[in-house]
């Protein structure tokens, strides 16, 4: 049931298409409040989300915080939002401050229902195109690393 | 080699073509300019970007020049899409689930139109 689409789109920006089967205000308030962000906006591998505080209204600010499942390493996002139109728009701004430099983006979500369904499109738009260019390859050894660890887990 | 110019390189519908056929195996600029009905200078041009993306190499022999597919780039490009994609697919099948729950709430809350009696 899930047939999701990630694309890069020109040189700086990703777009992700994913089809979700509930009404759209439904999904909306996944994705904005934030008991309810914390249980399902986590990584692959045990992190969890301890610290989620949204202040939602246009100008207002998000921080989200996740942790490996020994404590031990942590990744935090900060989030303004720049236009709210509920349930079927969002624009807002993310800094990511997991890395050893800052990764700013900017991201339009936007929620379309039909026949009890929603389909979700982000448009994930990167400084430069070195920075997308960052983030698909940091995304891959953060996998790596995550996969060597269940490989460890495995033969110790 | 970064992944823009490989992307970038990927966003035409020609030079895609063009990769489709070298996936067959080897071909000449001519080879190549028949069946896109396109001029010589034109297709070369394609394979210039092509080739400085990494994407094709070109053979020594001067006359011919046969274009090569490199595979290299391409499924490098593909694995980093692989992993955000990863990332993003298990967040949206926590999400599903949530969304159940969520649903079954609300029906309990408010029975559907379809449940109520007449």
């Amino acid at each position: 049931m899930s047939d999701m689409t990630l694309k890069p789109q020109g040189d700086r920006e990703i777009v992700v298409v994913r089809a979700f089967n509930a009404p759209r205000d439904l999904v909306f308030d996944a994705f904005t409040k934030p008991e309810l962000v914390q249980r399902w906006m986590l990584g692959t591998d045990g992190w969890s989300m301890p610290v989620c505080r949204i202040d939602f209204k246009v100008g207002g600010k998000g921080r989200y915080e996740w942790k490996s499942p020994d404590g031990k390493h942590g990744m935090a996002l900060s989030a303004e939002f720049v236009e709210i139109e509920r349930p079927a728009r969002i624009v807002h701004k993310e800094i990511f401050d997991g890395t050893p430099k800052p990764i700013a983006s900017h991201i339009t979500s936007t929620f379309v229902e039909e026949d009890g369904r929603t389909t979700l499109t982000m448009v994930i738009r990167y400084p430069t195109p070195e920075v997308r260019d960052f983030m698909l390859k940091s995304g891959m050894e953060k996998g790596m690393a995550l996969s060597f660890t269940r490989l460890e887990k495995m033969v110790s | 080699m970064t992944l823009d110019t490989t992307f970038a390189a990927l966003s035409d519908p020609t030079r895609r073509a063009i990769l489709a056929r070298l996936a067959l195996g080897e071909a000449t600029v001519n080879e190549l300019a028949k069946p896109f009905d396109m001029s010589q200078p034109a297709i070369s041009k394609h394979l210039k970007v092509l080739e400085q993306a990494g994407l094709i190499s070109r053979g020594r022999d001067a006359q011919r020049r046969p274009c090569r597919l490199e595979t290299r780039p391409l499924a490098d490009a593909n694995v980093w899409l692989e992993r955000y994609r990863a990332l993003f697919e298990a967040r949206f099948q926590k999400l599903d689930s949530l969304l159940e729950e969520m649903k079954a709430e609300r029906a309990k809350r408010k029975p559907s139109p379809r449940g109520a009696r007449k």
